[in-house]
């Protein structure tokens, strides 16, 4: 490999975003013919040394070198002219427009749609794509949408291809799938860059890893010549244990009783079709599905967050006397002396204030108590100090405006206040998502933690490996349908990964 | 490896939080800068010594006793409508109605004037004045804000267009009312009688409205800092889903919110009409309720540098006043001194976020 010239190598890039210093000299190669899988924390510099590739962050100091050829890249229109295209984590797609409409989107020159269309299915054809050039992109599933920015990137002339996290969006087929099409890719002698926080994806994807800490660069191998545990290590800097602890339920009782619940979005569209389940305290329920299966309904109906269309949500007090939570608000549930945390998916959106400092946010939940008009920061103060220690926040101090920190730790904040009042139901939306392995391990403690207090735990995810090991049950939906619930010690991720595509899909698998 | 290329000649990079002294040096920098550009505009437009201009800036705000005493008077106006607005601001509520809600605390307060004057004792009709007024900005705040909440209408719209409906019916009200009839006015309400009339204040008929700004400054600081309406009102203005989310009932805070504005508004125009001019216009806000957009914005919410700002305002606009009598100017040439100074301190606002970082000259090439 030494012998190649690299397609693109970064050298001696630095980037700081005031006191923040994201990149130090940091030196990286990515060849033809290779998938390279960048891994580090949160916060480590990945997508900030990618961005500068791609053309969106201007680097402070050093160079990169295109086939050999230094290159200045101010903007996103330099990077595609050298052939570098990127693929974000959220894509960029105009939803009423078509596929080819989308892809041409922007390009200079006469517009035809139909010569558009047969270069389109050219590209899919060589590498296996499944895209309808004429599908508008509100039609179509996460997977088409992401298909569809990537062959944005080919049509474009792309040969140096990154891609932010992928698979977070992905069910397990629909991973293999897109895996599948970058092998195609890579043996088509073009460089690809993956960033991912799955470990086994990298293994089983990648040829050669380079791993990132705190902006540094730490070393690049081959990832044959590797092992989870090692790169891991390499990533936090120090030896890890990558154990998820799932102890036996204590005393499991019914907390939480769903029976037929339906909901339909304000546009008339139904979210969630007859669902019905008991969630026990001191258990973990997880809830797999494709994303926007109606997990986010779910959990804000029980929350009291969503109107629902019919069907009843009970909660079950000790002694076995129920309370109906239909129709109630986040404000009535607490006064009738339920406790009831929710960790959004939308941290910032939803759980959080972005611009207010720690101790404002802590004071969420808090700021009315007592009779006085003002507010007492005292205690959200002491929360927060004692919230920043114990979960590990890394922030320069609690008055720090929460979406300064990195993702992990906003999710630490968030995670730390809901659990601080001492819940009786935690419901958590993708309590992990973006989350690097040391982050998400401590999460999971502290989920396990409350399950051991007797907590019920409603743990919607993503990474089909993690619910198997985590959970107790795992309730699968699919468009919106309980496709059922399987005891999670005796089942595994193809048989999920099956049902959360066809409603009670299992049979065919065994 | 090959020729080195050229980087491009700056680019800008986000600061970090600046430390407050040097944030205050980049505004006051930015304020000498502006004042040193209209020295030379007014040189090369007029030949007139531009430090000739500034003394009579300053001798037009503070020349003599009585112009610093009207000086500070319509700073205080200013600032009371800032204020005012504020709350609503920090909702993200784009409250451009102060203007109308402005006039109808006027128009109550002068229709008490008129319609009680001389049948209540005076302390009963200012009592009634000070209801009337502060009752009719809050309908006005409240109008929009309840459309917003139940329907989702546009308030940036609504509350604009409440501003004609309130010019029309003051328009109205003055043909009712007009004193001597034909004349299109009303003129000095109750002269005889001064009923209806503000009381002096320490003997000075200024000091009331200054009075009543500190104490609505000091109000407006606390509510919002420190009690727990402010932070519901924070909390709405960043996230609505946040607020939701906590059990924070959206519809309520924007109405109570918008309530509050509208009534302080109320408020001002009481005093303009009972206090200060003792009639009522179709103008006389005198468009300070879009200068007092202009100047809660410019201090970010915080009332205490809304003192400031809407001081230099007024301080300009008094200054441009009498450089345009002292020296034949037209007042549009104010105009120009203001606009070149705000420019100015708007701008550094860039410089107070972002880093502009040259090429770096000796940069060593990487082998």
């Amino acid at each position: 490999m030494e012998t190649k010239i690299a397609a693109v190598s970064m050298r001696n890039i630095s980037k700081t975003f005031g006191s923040v210093i994201a990149n130090e000299k940091v030196n990286l190669d990515i060849y033809r013919g290779e998938i390279l899988a960048l891994l580090g924390e949160n916060g480590s510099g990945k997508t900030t040394l990618l961005n500068m590739l791609s053309g969106i962050y201007f680097p402070d100091e050093g160079q990169i070198f295109i086939n050999g050829k230094e290159e200045v890249i101010k903007s996103p229109k330099d990077a595609l002219n050298l052939g570098i295209g990127m693929v974000h984590q959220h894509f960029k797609l105009i939803d009423v427009l078509s596929a080819t409409e989308n892809i041409i989107l922007g390009l200079e020159g006469k517009l035809n749609i139909k010569e558009a269309s047969a270069k389109i299915e050219e590209i899919c054809k060589k590498y296996g794509f499944e895209v309808d050039p004429r599908q508008k992109v509100y039609d179509m599933s996460v997977s088409q949408k992401q298909t569809v920015e990537i062959v944005k990137v080919l049509y474009r002339g792309a040969d140096i291809l990154i891609l932010d996290e992928p698979t977070a969006v992905l069910t397990p087929q629909e991973a293999e799938k897109l895996f599948n099409v970058l092998r195609k890719m890579r043996d088509d002698g073009k460089a690809i860059v993956i960033i991912t926080h799955k470990m086994h994806e990298v293994e089983s994807l990648s040829d050669r890893v380079a791993v990132l800490r705190d902006g540094r660069y730490i070393g690049s191998m081959a990832t044959k010549d590797t092992n989870v545990t090692e790169m891991t290590n390499m990533m936090v800097g120090h030896a890890v244990t990558l154990n998820i602890d799932r102890p036996k339920p204590v005393n499991p009782k019914p907390r939480i009783e769903v029976q037929g619940l339906t909901v339909r979005s304000e546009e008339g569209i139904l979210k969630l079709k007859d669902v019905s389940f008991t969630a026990n305290s001191g258990e973990i329920l997880g809830i797999a599905g494709i994303s926007g299966c109606g997990q986010k309904e779910l959990l804000e109906a029980i929350a009291g967050l969503q109107v629902t269309e019919s069907g009843t949500i009970n909660y079950v007090e000790d002694d076995g006397s129920k309370e109906m939570l239909i129709g109630k608000d986040p404000l009535r549930i607490a006064e009738m002396g339920v406790s009831l945390s929710f960790v959004p998916e939308d941290r910032l959106g939803m759980g959080l204030v972005g611009n207010m400092d720690i101790t404002d946010n802590m004071m969420l939940r808090s700021f009315r108590r007592g009779p006085s008009p003002f507010t007492n920061r005292r205690y959200p103060k002491k929360l927060a100090e004692d919230v920043v220690k114990h979960l590990g926040v890394s922030t320069p101090g609690i008055t720090t405006p929460v979406r300064r920190l990195s993702g992990g730790n906003v999710q630490k904040v968030l995670v730390g206040r809901e659990i601080a009042s001492a819940p009786t139901v935690l419901l958590t939306a993708y309590a992990v998502r973006g989350l690097d392995i040391n982050s998400s391990y401590t999460i999971y403690e502290q989920i396990n933690e409350q399950k051991k207090k007797g907590v019920a735990v409603i743990f919607v995810g993503e990474d089909l490996d993690v619910l198997v090991e985590l959970c107790d049950r795992i309730l699968v939906l699919c468009g919106g349908q309980v496709s059922g619930i399987v005891d999670a010690r005796k089942t595994d991720k193809n048989q999920v990964g099956m049902m959360m595509t066809r409603v009670g899909g299992s049979e065919k698998h065994e | 490896m090959s020729e080195k290329k050229k980087e491009p000649f700056f680019h800008i990079v986000k600061r970090d939080a600046l430390p407050w002294y040097s944030s205050l040096g980049i505004r006051i920098a930015a304020i000498v800068l502006a004042l040193i550009l209209c020295a030379i505009v007014t040189t090369i437009t007029t030949g007139i010594n531009p430090i000739q201009v500034f003394v009579s800036i300053i001798a037009g705000a503070f020349g003599t006793t009585r112009k610093t005493w009207i000086t500070l008077q319509n700073t205080a106006i200013l600032l009371l409508i800032s204020l005012a607005l504020t709350p609503a601001f920090k909702m993200k509520f784009w409250n451009i109605g102060g203007e109308g809600q402005v006039l109808m605390g006027g128009l109550a307060s002068a229709a008490c004037m008129i319609c009680l004057g001389g049948k209540l004792p005076n302390a009963v009709l200012i009592a009634c004045m000070v209801a009337a007024s502060i009752a009719a900005g809050a309908a006005w705040g409240f109008i929009p804000a309840f459309f917003r909440a139940k329907w989702n209408t546009n308030e940036t719209l609504s509350t604009l267009m409440m501003n004609y409906i309130a010019t029309q019916l003051v328009a109205f009200f003055t043909i009712v009312w007009e004193v001597p009839k034909g004349s299109g006015k009303i003129g000095i309400i109750n002269q005889n009688s001064n009923a209806g009339w503000l009381p002096q204040v320490f003997g000075s008929k200024y000091l009331l409205t200054i009075l009543v700004a500190v104490i609505i400054t000091i109000f407006m600081y606390i509510y919002l800092n420190y009690s727990k309406q402010g932070y519901e009102i924070s909390v709405v203005g960043e996230s609505e889903n946040t607020a939701k989310y906590v059990g924070i009932k959206v519809p309520k805070i924007i109405i109570r919110t918008m309530v509050i504005s509208g009534a302080i508004c109320g408020l001002v125009g009481l005093l303009l009409v009972g206090g200060i001019n003792h009639t009522v216009t179709t103008t006389i806000a005198g468009g300070q309720g879009f200068t007092a957009v202009l100047v809660s914005w410019m201090s970010k919410f915080n009332p205490l540098i809304m003192i400031f700002s809407s001081a230099l305002i007024v301080f300009m606009d008094r200054g441009a006043g009498e450089i345009s009598t002292a020296f034949g100017l037209n007042h549009s040439y104010s105009d120009i001194l203001t606009g070149i100074i705000l420019f100015f301190i708007i701008g550094c606002e860039f410089f107070i976020s972002y880093r502009i970082q040259f090429r770096k000259k000796a940069e060593k090439e990487a082998k």
